[in-house]
C-alpha cells in the first residue's frame, strides 16, 4: 500500500530517461538530491537484486542531506520502499532500525517491508509501535496520519508472528485496535488477528466491510481478504458492489491458496473460484 | 409499439433535462425493443451517466444482431467511456461481425478491463452466424489474438485468454485448430509461473481433453464438406 505525502516528490518524465544499474546505485550517492532519489525508487520499481544496489540502499536509509520542510527524509523513505521489493533479507537490521526514525513515513515504510522480507528477527522492534493501544493511536495535529503507522505495523506482524515466541504478545497488542475508530485500522487488525489465530469471526468482520458506504473501503476489504485468502468470502466478493478488477484480484488471492501445483488434479472449491473469475472478466 | 411511439420516448432522451428523467426515458425507450431506437441508445452510451448507460447496453443487448453494425459504426475513438459500454455490448451479443474490433480492443485497448471483456469473449463468439466457409479463417484469427495475449505481461489478461481459449477450443470446426490450442496450453502449462493463471490452464486442458478424444474417434471421417 502507497501512502499519499504531499512533501513527496515524484519522478519527472525526463527524469524518467533510462538508467543502468550502475548508474542507479551510483546515483544513490549523487551530488543532486533528486537523482538519489529516483534512483531508489527506479532500483525497486525493476526490482535490482543486484547485491551492490542492496547495499547502496540500506546506505541510503542513513541518509541525512536530503531533508523535507517538516524533517522528513524522502530517499530514506524510498530506500526502505525498495528494499522490501528486492527480497533481500540483508536488509533487515537497516530496515528495523528504520521503525524509530523520527519520520512517520520511513516507518511506514520500513514496516511494510519488514513484512516483505519474512524475518521474524524485527518483530521485537515492531510490537512497540502499538503499545499504548488506542489511547495512543490517534491523528497527529496537522498531519494526515495516526501517531505511528498501525495499518503497516499489523499488517507485518500478521504475515510474520504467526508460530514465533511472539504470537499471543502480538494478538494482545492488536485485538484492541478492532475498535479503533477508523475502519482501515479496524481492517488491518481484522486481517493481522485472522493470520494470527485462524479464527472465522475475524474474516467475517472482513465479509462486513464488503458493505461499507464508502467504495474505497469495500477496495481495502476486497483487498484484504484476497490477502488472507478467506475462502467463505468468495461469494461475497463476488457480488460486493466494486469494480470488477478488485474483486478478481481479491478471489485471485483465494485461489492460490486451493491450489497445489504438486496435485494433478483441482479441488471442488478452485473450480468454483474459478468459475466466479470468469464472470467477472 | 408503434413507430411514433418509439419517436416519442426517443424524443424523451433527448429532452431530459436531469439525470433521473435520463436515466428513466432510457429505460423506457430500451424497453420498446425496436430498433429504431439503436441510434439514440447508442448515444445515451457517451453521456457520462452510468445508470443510463447500463440502461441502454441492456436494450441494446436484448436488440442482438440488428444493434451489431451499428455498435461498430459508431464506436467513440476519443470517448473512453462510451467505448467500454460498445466493446461490452458487442461482447455479449457475440455476432463475429465484432471479431475485428474485439481483437483491437484485446490486443491493445487502453483499459485493462475493456481488454479483459474483449478478449474472453473473443473465444465465445456465435460463429454459427458466420457461413460455415468463413468459420474456420475467423476462428483461425481470433485464435492468433488469444495466444499472443497468453504472454501479455498482466496476469488477469493472460487468464483472460485462457478463458478465450478454451471456449474457442470447445467451438473450433477444425480439429487441427483445437489441437494447435491444446498444444498451445499445455507449453503454458510448463511455462507459466502465476498460480491462478496456471491453474485456470489446467481446467481448460481437462474441458478441452473430452472433445479431443472425441475428435481421435473421428479421425477417418471427413469433417468439413
Amino acid at each position: 500500500m502507497e501512502s499519499f505525502e504531499p512533501q513527496d516528490r515524484s519522478p519527472s518524465d525526463e527524469a524518467a530517461a533510462a538508467l543502468t544499474v550502475e548508474q542507479a546505485v551510483a546515483n544513490l550517492t549523487h551530488s543532486d538530491l533528486s537523482l538519489r532519489y529516483y534512483a531508489a525508487w527506479w532500483l525497486g520499481k525493476f526490482r535490482v537484486k543486484d547485491s551492490a544496489a542492496v547495499a547502496a540502499l540500506v546506505a541510503a536509509l542513513e541518509d541525512e542531506s536530503d531533508r523535507t520542510e517538516l524533517g522528513g527524509y524522502p530517499l530514506r523513505r524510498n530506500a526502505a520502499r525498495a528494499l522490501g521489493k528486492l527480497g533481500d533479507r540483508r536488509a533487515v537490521p537497516g530496515l528495523t532500525q528504520c521503525l524509530m526514525c523520527e519520520d512517520f513515513y520511513v516507518r511506514e515504510a520500513a514496516a511494510q517491508s519488514l513484512g516483505m522480507l519474512a524475518d521474524a528477527s524485527c518483530i521485537p522492534a515492531l510490537l512497540p509501535l502499538l503499545h499504548g493501544g488506542l489511547a495512543a493511536a490517534q491523528s497527529v495535529p496537522g498531519r494526515p496520519h495516526l501517531a505511528q503507522p498501525y495499518e503497516a505495523v499489523m499488517e507485518a506482524l500478521g504475515m510474520l508472528a504467526a508460530g514465533t515466541d511472539w504470537q499471543a504478545e502480538a494478538i494482545a497488542l492488536i485485538r484492541p485496535f478492532l475498535e479503533h475508530p477508523v475502519e482501515r485500522v479496524q481492517y488491518a487488525a481484522s486481517r493481522a488477528m485472522y493470520q494470527l489465530t485462524n479464527e472465522p469471526q475475524y474474516g467475517d468482520r472482513l465479509i462486513q466491510a464488503l458493505s461499507a458506504d464508502d467504495i474505497n473501503l469495500r477496495r481495502v476489504a476486497l483487498s484484504d481478504l484476497g490477502a488472507v485468502g478467506y475462502l467463505p468470502a468468495a461469494d461475497a466478493i463476488a457480488t460486493a458492489a466494486a469494480e470488477n478488477s478488485f474483486k478478481l484480484f481479491s478471489l485471485k488471492g483465494l485461489l492460490e491458496r486451493q491450489v497445489d501445483p504438486s496435485r494433478s488434479d483441482l479441488s471442488a472449491d478452485a473450480v468454483r473460484l474459478m468459475d466466479l473469475m470468469d464472470r467477472l472478466l | 409499439m408503434t413507430d411514433l411511439s418509439v419517436s416519442s420516448l426517443i424524443d424523451a432522451v433527448e429532452q431530459a433535462d436531469s439525470p433521473e428523467r435520463l436515466i428513466q426515458a432510457v429505460q423506457s425507450l430500451a424497453a420498446a425493443r425496436s430498433e429504431l431506437s439503436i441510434p439514440t441508445l447508442i448515444r445515451a452510451l457517451g453521456f457520462n451517466n452510468p445508470a443510463a448507460a447500463a440502461a441502454a447496453v441492456q436494450g441494446l443487448i436484448e436488440m442482438g444482431s440488428p444493434a451489431v453494425r451499428p455498435l461498430l459504426d459508431s464506436l467513440d475513438d476519443y470517448n473512453y467511456g462510451a467505448r467500454a459500454w460498445s466493446i461490452r455490448a458487442l461482447v455479449t451479443i457475440a455476432d463475429p461481425e465484432a471479431l475485428a474490433v474485439l481483437q483491437a480492443a484485446a490486443a491493445h485497448d487502453f483499459a485493462p478491463s475493456v481488454r479483459r471483456a474483449a478478449t474472453k469473449g473473443l473465444g465465445a463468439l456465435r460463429w454459427s452466424l458466420l457461413p460455415l466457409s468463413q468459420q474456420v479463417a475467423a476462428q483461425r484469427s481470433a485464435a492468433d489474438i488469444l495466444l499472443t495475449v497468453t504472454q501479455d505481461t498482466d496476469w488477469s489478461l493472460r487468464y483472460a485468454a485462457v478463458v478465450g481459449l478454451q471456449a474457442l477450443g470447445l467451438a473450433a470446426v477444425q480439429p487441427t485448430l483445437r489441437t494447435q490450442i491444446v498444444d498451445a496450453l499445455q507449453q503454458l502449462a510448463e511455462t507459466e509461473s502465476d498460480l491462478a493463471v496456471h491453474a485456470r490452464v489446467r481446467r481448460a486442458m481437462v474441458q478441452l481433453a473430452d472433445v479431443l478424444s472425441r475428435d481421435r474417434d473421428l479421425d477417418n471421417l471427413p469433417l468439413l464438406p
